[in-house]
């Protein structure tokens, strides 16, 4: 049964992290109907910023945040103007095979600055934990969680309580009747695909240092941040933190009194039921999107 | 009628079209064939060579490509092979164990490569010698030693390391050799569904049950596992004496970083890979006092005596710089690779791949790693498996005891998490 409680509490812990990094993802579609595939090679590009920034000059992970979370947010808009913006048809298509494409390119250049070795971000509270009963809870999981709680519910208040917010939602529900009321679409979307990769920094750091990455970790992180999205209903910010913590409770709990074998079997039976149910996943509206 | 006509046509122009690609096919296949094993050349000798540059296996496949280099410019600088240059061409499979098929055959077929290198991994060795078999070419490798590669009935492959299933009998050896009071009375293992770790705990299981040592926990996961949490807390909750790690250094430092946070101290952690990763491990990890104790079976030591073992060492210290610790134990795998394939050719005196394989199964060679000498399915029989612990900051073999002043007393138990 403790087994099982300390399965549950650090799903609930983890979730929270996932949350942030499928966060990023689930705003961009909702503005742009673009699926970020870059996103996890974004999310193990903020694990390497924080990785180097404590490492080269001992900076504390959550004030490095101070640096890495508008250092990606310009790259997020760089990207945009580079990348995003020039298709003009067949958005959501394109936007597939060009977001991988920036996701070979960030991986390439990960591997020939930092090569392929396997890194963990180091800090003190990464090993350091608390007793809860006879289960110790780890200071960087409650830490991570708390950034993610932070992070997005300053995303809430910028989505419902900001003029920016509004226009972004205009532009998500219907991008053409946005621009009819003089809404800068274009700027709008830029801000958000920075948002979008500001998270993943964000995100990432908390990844890093609960989990050992490579270069190449970000094939099996994106698919798990398309399941969580998918199973929230693309472009549902609520959606996606019910659907991370839904995912990570799953996971662990069938892990542990199962085997981890069934772990992602199980979760995506629940995933095929939940899109049986509701097409549109568990918070997307069917008919709210037409452009 | 006209419709009959018509057909008659279409099918007599798709007879010819059949015709026309069965003779392409043969004459291309024919080319390609006798191209790599007849031809009559004095230019550079050509290596084709599949290796996990990126993915799952990139840090073991860039450290196996150290291993292949240091052997070519070795043998380079003096004077060749048959009195040619080698030179290596390395194709990246990311880790995929389909791209390594195409590889392969992109090796053999259009680059008309001379010889052929094992990738690495078990998981990509499996298709590969399946590939290599069927155009005929030798596949001498060091990196995939799992059973499931010499179960597929081939006579063209031959892995210079240890046999990977009994990699850690040395450490049951250890666990089994100890007074009875000092001796652990439970275990638990975790292993991922890999081809390369699973039987080697699962026979390291069945040697320590056999002794009466209580399994209390196993599990089994997924190699692309990404949150390894749930697994730490069974092998935690489960408390085992000693854990028994399938893995590389990837799921070692979850592991590992969970146990700490957990305060967790069991009197032996080994793992199948990961801990033989020199620098990269002790970076992973978070230093030496980290590392302390923990093992980890291998066929080699960079202190070891072994035919051209001090002048490979050098070679990588000058190339690469760093010091002993910086060498992954695929370098040796990859370098006694190439030291048996030159022993094997200069003794054919040629490229012909059936006499090749034929010299290969009949004869005993000497590598870095020791003696090989292969059996009917191209296991490495000669090969000792030894025991290795971290002890102060250094990767030292601790078991089987030897004479070699190099080998140190086993740390049992390791001590407490730093």
């Amino acid at each position: 049964m403790s087994l099982i409680l300390d399965a549950v509490i650090t799903g609930i812990l983890t979730g929270g992290v996932y949350a942030l990094m499928a966060s990023g993802l689930t705003l961009v579609f909702g503005v742009m109907d673009i699926i970020n595939i870059a996103q996890g090679a974004l999310v193990i590009l903020g694990a390497y910023l924080s990785f180097v920034l404590q490492q080269q000059f001992h900076l504390d992970l959550f004030l490095g945040l101070v640096i890495t979370l508008p250092a990606m947010f310009i790259l997020g808009v760089i990207i945009y103007v580079l990348f995003i913006r020039p298709l003009k048809h067949d958005r959501t298509m394109l936007s597939i095979l060009v977001t991988f494409a920036i996701a070979l390119i960030i991986e390439g250049v990960l591997t020939i600055v930092f090569h392929t070795n396997t890194r963990q971000i180091q800090s003190p509270y990464v090993t350091q934990s608390f007793q809860i009963g006879d289960f110790y809870l780890s200071y960087i999981y409650v830490f991570g969680f708390l950034l993610s709680a932070v992070l997005l519910g300053a995303l809430y208040l910028l989505l419902y309580r900001t003029k920016f917010g509004q226009g972004l939602r205009a532009s998500m529900q219907n991008r053409t009747a946005a621009e009819l009321i003089g809404i800068n679409v274009d700027r709008v979307s830029a801000y958000t695909f920075g948002i979008g990769v500001a998270l993943a920094a964000a995100g990432g750091m908390a990844f890093g240092a609960t989990t050992a990455f490579v270069p190449g970790s970000h094939y099996d992180l994106i698919s798990r941040l398309l399941a969580i999205i998918v199973f929230a209903g693309m472009g549902s910010l609520g959606g996606a933190l019910i659907a991370a913590e839904a995912m990570l409770i799953v996971e662990n709990v069938t892990a542990v009194v199962w085997s981890p074998v069934w772990s992602s079997t199980v979760f995506f039976v629940l995933l095929v039921a939940i899109l049986i149910l509701r097409p549109q996943g568990l918070l997307g509206k069917l008919e709210g999107r037409k452009q | 009628m006209d419709v009959f006509g018509r057909s008659n046509l279409l099918l007599r122009r798709s007879l010819g079209v059949i015709v026309l690609l069965c003779v392409t096919l043969i004459i291309v296949t024919a080319c390609g064939i006798g191209g790599t094993t007849t031809a009559k050349n004095t230019g550079p000798i050509k290596i084709g060579i599949s290796l996990s540059l990126s993915g799952d296996f990139a840090a073991d496949g860039q450290a196996f490509q150290q291993g292949y280099q240091l052997w070519a410019d070795k043998v380079n600088a003096s004077g060749g092979l048959l009195g040619r240059q080698v030179t290596l061409d390395i194709v990246n499979d990311a880790s995929s164990d389909t791209q390594v098929v195409t590889n392969y055959q992109k090796l053999i077929t259009i680059d008309k490569c001379d010889l052929l290198f094992g990738p690495f991994s078990t998981k990509l060795t499996k298709p590969a010698a399946a590939i290599a078999n069927r155009y005929g070419f030798a596949l001498v490798e060091g990196a995939g030693g799992g059973p499931s590669v010499f179960t597929q009935g081939l006579n063209n492959v031959f892995d210079v390391s240890l046999p990977v299933a009994n990699n850690l009998v040395s450490f049951t050896q250890l666990i089994l050799s100890l007074p009875a009071n000092e001796r652990p009375q439970t275990a638990a293992y975790a292993t991922q569904d890999d081809p390369f770790t699973q039987p080697q705990i699962d026979l390291a299981k069945q040697v320590l049950e056999q002794a009466g040592i209580k399994t209390v926990s196993y599990t089994v996961y997924p190699a692309e596992t990404t949150d390894f949490t749930p697994i730490a807390q069974k092998l935690l909750s489960a408390k085992g004496d000693v854990v028994v790690l399938g893995t590389l250094l990837q799921d070692f430092t979850a592991f590992a970083t969970a146990f700490k946070q957990q305060h967790y101290n069991p009197k032996a952690i080994v793992a199948t890979a990961g801990p033989d990763q020199g620098d990269a491990f002790l970076k992973a990890i978070g230093g030496a006092t980290s590392a302390e104790g923990i093992m980890v079976p291998n066929g080699w030591y960079a202190q070891q005596t072994t035919p051209g073992n001090q002048e490979m060492v050098q070679a990588f210290l000058k190339k690469y710089g760093g010091d002993i610790s910086a060498i992954s134990s695929d370098v040796p795998e990859g370098y006694s690779v190439g030291q048996v394939v030159q022993q094997a050719v200069t003794k054919v005196g040629s490229l012909d791949q059936a006499k090749l394989i034929q010299v290969l199964h009949n004869n005993t060679f000497t590598s870095v790693q020791g003696p090989v000498k292969f059996d009917n399915t191209g296991q490495n029989t000669a090969i000792q498996a030894f025991l290795f612990q971290w002890q102060g900051g250094k990767l030292l073999p601790v078991y089987p005891a030897s004479s070699d002043p190099n080998f140190k007393t086993p740390e049992y138990p390791r001590p407490n998490w730093p």
